[in-house]
């Protein structure tokens, strides 16, 4: 499938190794990114504080971007782009005058928001779209016995009813549902669901990292050898700032952090370098064995 | 009818007993309520439960408590629907969180909800002079305060709120929900004041994480995240607040961020969020996170090249919308609480047309 792809902002910032993997991992999954190199941050929601009507046109313009495009669909990989993004949207498709007023900002470039275009995060697209009978069948290095707590990020689970979440779509389910279909184990831990306290970072940074420390502690205390996230900016203040996170909660933490696309890559048998798994500040160690183990094993499976 | 497993978690720490579940089967209809299903086993089996409830309507807000893990009223939550987010048996209901719990299901509100709600100065400060009659405001911006008005003070929000979990002391949803009521309220004399109040508390306007818990745990759809971000515009983008917890100089420096190099670039934003690198504030800040800068430079998360340099910039027609919009003599917002949305059947039934009743017909008329 074709898809107008929007990997954010952080994910070409400060975790590279996020837009790398993901490229790393389209082709085995059947997508074909195209990216919407043009487009603006989604404001990231403070944007939308400072003024709603600035966030709702970049946004429209993204989507008038990624609807130039013939992707079937957009697909992000950031779970704050999701949130930000369908908040926009609904105010978007709320009203035609609305859309029309922020259509007129767009039409100098020549762009042209037309209503309900569907954007989804790549959690959303593997378990919607691609599949997970697909996704079993592309592993080729199980995560068996590699215990992994999920970790979602509140844009991408809450508001349940403008993200689409319902029994149809269970989408608070899909990463522990991806987890087990790439043949991990699913750790459940009280900090799957909440936050990761980016967003007051600067602005009340003891709360912030307690919030980090607290969530990565609890995975600890219920065994989990890693988290996976799928959004960068949860990354950031999970794994780049937990060592100053562990001395906010004042215990010792050290638990590896992967993306949502490097535990797929991992148990497709890629090669942890190709995924940017050293640029993290804690090291995968649990996860892998960097004596090229992952290599022997999926060479393993693959040629029984 | 239908059965169901009711879990009650019961602590009474006046006399030792520490938290602990009790199970009992129930069997009522699935439409019943939370509340019908714990006052069935109260009325019949065990009448030491304690929970607060009256109206039994989902008006006065008293019988809040957690079920299957997300809080709401115990009046307004149908047996089915609860049962749904565990194995569609079991019930689990336990008192709300952030609040220390008296009796069972029963939580101290006075010591944490009624103390955040008493400090935003829960009532109208009136603009002077006050009108020999009635004040007359705008249709629309009393619909705005409505939705904040809507609040049954269930403490629903309290309970799940991330930002108070790690600090108690965070003024917390349903406060600052309150205090946008009267912020918004064309009547108040004294916004400005209020907001210089709630922006430089080190635990108000910007402890918020965006976290949405309140949104889905309000019963009225108060959605009281929505309120502190109306309050955080008003505060930073209007009034122009400096507060002391770079809550404004952070969302400027963002949107400066942005309007320059159209995606973000971080190794601007944490200085520039104190106030700027050469700042007095942001230089022990900086020193502070140079152990997480070295270790990024370290890794190859960030080159010296990303981070001093700006390899990317806005494309001019971002740049255009900034300032498009930035310019603007009033702001525009679209309130969907208080324009509705489109095709939404609420919408379809305020047509004109009388929507035709079908009464059955009565039982003579039949033969």
């Amino acid at each position: 499938m074709r898809v107008a792809y929007w990997p954010g902002c952080v994910s070409r910032g400060f975790t590279p190794e996020l837009h790398g993997a993901m490229a790393k991992v389209a082709p085995l999954l059947g997508i074909e990114l195209i990216e919407l190199d043009r487009a603006a941050c989604c404001g990231a929601g403070v944007i939308a504080e400072h003024n709603p009507e600035l966030a709702d046109t970049l946004n429209a313009r993204t989507f008038a971007l990624a609807q130039q495009t013939d992707g079937e669909l957009m697909m992000n990989i950031c779970s704050t782009c999701q949130g930000a993004q369908s908040e926009c949207q609904s105010r978007l498709d709320a009203s035609t005058e609305y859309r029309e007023h922020i259509n007129g900002t767009l039409a100098e470039e020549g762009l042209r928001y037309e209503a309900h275009i569907t954007n989804k995060n790549l959690l959303w697209v593997l378990v919607e779209d691609i599949g997970l009978d697909t996704l079993r069948s592309l592993v080729r290095r199980p995560l068996t016995d590699l215990r992994v707590g999920p970790f979602y990020g509140c844009y991408i689970v809450r508001p349940v009813a403008r993200l689409g979440i319902d029994d149809e779509h269970p989408r608070d389910r899909y990463l522990q549902m991806v987890i087990e279909a790439l043949g991990g184990t699913v750790v459940d831990y009280a900090g799957a669901y909440k936050c990761c306290g980016f967003p007051i970072v600067t602005m009340n940074k003891q709360a912030s990292l307690t919030m980090a420390g607290r969530n990565v502690a609890d995975a600890i205390d219920e065994h989990a050898d890693c988290l996976v996230v799928p959004c960068p900016l949860c990354h950031l203040n999970l794994d780049l700032q937990q060592p100053a996170a562990a001395g906010v909660v004042g215990r010792e933490l050290g638990l590896p952090v992967l993306h949502l696309p490097q535990l797929l890559g991992l148990a497709f048998g890629l090669n942890p370098h190709q995924l940017g798994m050293g640029k993290h500040v804690v090291r995968p160690t649990s996860v892998i064995d960097w004596s090229n183990a992952v290599l022997a094993a999926s060479a393993a499976t693959a040629h029984p | 009818m239908a059965e169901y497993t009711l879990k009650i978690r019961r602590a009474d720490p006046s006399r030792g007993v520490v938290a602990h579940w009790e199970s009992h089967s129930v069997e009522l209809r699935e439409s019943a309520s939370v509340l019908d299903a714990i006052l069935q086993v109260k009325d019949e089996r065990d009448g030491s439960i304690g929970i607060r409830c009256s109206c039994q309507q989902g008006i006065c807000g008293s019988c809040a408590v957690r079920i299957n893990g997300k809080p709401g009223l115990a009046c307004n939550t149908h047996l089915e629907e609860a049962a749904r987010r565990d194995n569609g048996v079991t019930i689990q209901v336990e008192p709300l969180g952030n609040m220390p719990v008296i009796r069972d299901l029963i939580v101290d509100m006075d010591a944490v909800h009624w103390k955040k709600i008493r400090r935003v100065t829960p009532w109208l400060l009136a603009k002077q002079p006050v009108p020999e009659r009635e004040y007359v405001v705008p249709h629309e911006a009393m619909v705005d305060v409505t939705q904040s008005m809507a609040c049954i003070q269930c403490g629903a929000c309290v309970s799940d709120c991330l930002s108070m979990e790690v600090d108690r002391e965070f003024i917390g949803p349903a406060a600052l929900a309150k205090a946008y009521r009267f912020v918004g309220d064309p009547r108040d004399g004294e916004q400005a004041e209020r907001l210089y109040d709630l922006s430089n508390d080190p635990h108000g306007l910007y402890d918020c994480t965006h976290c949405f818990n309140c949104i889905d745990a309000c019963p009225k759809g108060v959605a009281p995240m929505s309120q502190i971000m109306r309050l955080r515009r008003i505060a930073g983008s209007d009034q122009k607040i400096e507060d002391r917890n770079n809550g404004y100089r952070h969302e400027q420096a963002f949107v400066k961020n942005i309007r320059r190099n159209g995606l973000l670039h971080e190794a601007d934003l944490l200085p520039d969020s104190y106030g700027g690198k050469m700042h007095p504030r942001a230089v022990p800040e900086l020193i502070r996170s140079l152990p997480t800068v070295l270790t990024a430079l370290a890794r190859g998360k960030v080159t010296l090249f990303k981070a001093l340099g700006h390899p990317h910039k806005a494309p001019k027609e971002v740049r255009r919308i900034f300032d498009t919009i930035e310019s603007r003599p009033e702001r525009i917002e679209l309130n969907l609480y208080v324009s509705g949305i489109e095709d939404e059947p609420l919408r379809a039934a305020r047509t004109d047309e009388p929507t035709p009743i079908h009464l059955p017909p009565l039982e003579e008329d039949a033969e």
